[in-house]
């Protein structure tokens, strides 16, 4: 399983304010928070920057660095905002969030996953637009793997992002959601998954429940990655305790820990 | 209760099947269908925005007020005069270029088309020579441009200068929105507002309706 800590990023208004005014204690304490809560990897996204997104993103990558030494995923649509912040990573294999099989998207960042070997997050995502259904994910994936084949990717670091859509609007965009997961799982069983979790419950009421049911159905399934919030420990809480439940977790140490550092208070 | 109240009702409750029947019988009772309209159908949807903005109600169940409200519309928009409908004012809306989401623009458009706009959907990735295009063609009130992606936001952009590039500027009122987009962006690209969420949209969108054409 592994975590990315998503609370970095520019669109979230305190971190925006952080970012304007250089103030580098809390971005380092955001940094520091979410690796002690158990991310594996910090995100960094200042996508919103339109106007200086480069500097901006040099700025945050060397600036969390001074405070914790884990890797970092760089996160940007914007293929010269990921070159500059992978550039400056100094710990670990860098993650890049994200590419999609759109041709100009493609070409543009692969050279970048082959120059610093790093994790790649795939959108399953072409030019023909946002997936609906388990089968239109398949067939990007499929696309996509053959791709990374042929560029020298290994299995062990792609992570396919199913893009998961509000099930307020698409009452089955769950359910095609963990068919894609099934299948992917079946047909490429060296890839890895990852995906946000907020989306599914958009526009429909107390969204943490159906976030943290959502984990629990998507790790069912095979999910392996999650881009979280994870200082929120009602959700921790549920992954250890899925974890668990599924057999990855050895004597079931890592549930027996989170009780005792009191993550399921009734 | 009137016919008319119960026909609201109807669309607020997101009951289609009660939604068709009492707008068909409003219409063999002889009643005007500028009235259904106004009196009966947009009346409901009257209910449903500000409970949706309030955190009332929810996507769903917009979504089934407004297929209520449309289900009596295609009953009734044949009868409307070609005076009635000129009065309905025209709102071009697309996602931009490079951008495939369509999840928002398709929630706008299902509201404003709720709200009596005649709404004119470009779909998703409209270039901004395609924006200018539907501006010539339809004559819209107003513009509204849909981005979810950090990288499309300065289309819009694109699309504004190119609208002013080609001496249509003044002639249209601007909207935009999407969640990487913020007020001072709209401010700084030049478009008239931001809006941050379809109900926003709505709103705005209506305040820009001539008092003249609004009733």
């Amino acid at each position: 399983m592994l975590i990315v800590g998503e609370l970095i990023n520019t669109s979230r208004k305190a971190v925006n304010e952080a970012v304007d005014n250089k103030n580098a204690r809390y971005i380092q304490q955001v940094a520091l928070e979410q690796v002690e809560a158990g991310a594996n990897y910090v995100d960094v996204n200042c996508g919103n920057k339109v106007f200086d997104e480069v500097e901006t993103m040099k700025w945050m990558v060397n600036t969390i660095q001074e405070a914790v030494h884990v890797p970092l995923c760089i996160d940007s649509p914007n293929p010269q905002a990921l070159a500059a912040g992978l550039e400056l990573v100094k710990f670990g294999t860098p993650m890049i969030n994200s590419i999609t099989d759109e041709a100009a998207r493609f070409e543009a960042v692969i050279p970048l996953v082959q120059k610093y070997k790093a994790k790649i997050v795939a959108l399953c995502m072409d030019d023909r637009g946002m997936p609906d259904t388990a089968a239109d994910r398949l067939r990007v994936v499929a696309s996509l793997h053959a791709k990374f084949m042929a560029a020298g990717v290994n299995d062990d670091d792609i992570y396919f992002d199913p893009l998961i859509k509000p099930v307020s609007s698409v009452g089955t965009a769950g359910v095609e959601v963990l068919e894609t997961i099934r299948q992917v799982k079946e047909q490429y069983p060296g890839v890895h998954f990852m995906c946000g979790l907020s989306n599914v419950s958009y526009g429909l009421p107390n969204r943490k429940y159906l976030n943290r049911l959502f984990v629990a159905q998507t790790m069912t399934v095979g999910m392996d990655g999650y881009i979280l919030n994870p200082t929120d420990r009602g959700m921790m809480g549920l992954i250890y305790a899925a974890k668990t439940l599924l057999g990855q977790d050895e004597y079931c140490m890592g549930y027996i820990k989170a009780h005792r550092k009191g993550f399921y208070p009734e | 209760m009137s016919e008319f109240e119960k026909l609201a009702e109807a669309v607020f409750a997101g009951d289609d099947d009660q939604a068709q029947e009492i707008t068909r019988k409003l219409i063999d009772g002889g009643a005007s269908p500028m009235e259904i309209v106004n009196k009966g159908l947009l009346a409901g949807m009257d209910i449903v925005a500000p409970k949706f903005k309030a955190g009332e109600m929810f996507i769903p169940e917009v979504m089934m007020s407004a297929k209520a409200l449309s289900e009596g519309m295609k009953l009734v928009k044949p009868l409307l005069s070609a005076a009635d409908a000129a009065g309905m004012a025209t709102f071009v809306m697309g996602t931009v270029k490079g951008d495939l989401h369509d999840i928002g623009k398709n929630l706008v458009v299902m509201i404003l088309e709720s709200s009596g706009f005649n709404v004119v959907d470009l779909g998703v990735d409209v270039a901004p020579e395609q924006f200018v295009a539907a501006i010539k063609e339809h004559k819209p009130l107003i513009v509204g441009m849909c981005a979810l992606l950090t990288t499309t936001m300065m289309a819009m952009k694109d699309t504004i200068d190119c609208i002013t590039a080609a001496g249509l500027r003044d002639s249209v009122r601007i909207l935009i929105g999407g969640a990487p987009l913020y007020p001072e962006f709209a401010e700084k690209i030049g478009a008239d507002g931001y809006c941050v969420d379809a109900v926003a949209c709505k709103e705005m969108a209506a305040s820009f309706i001539p008092a003249k054409i609004r009733n």
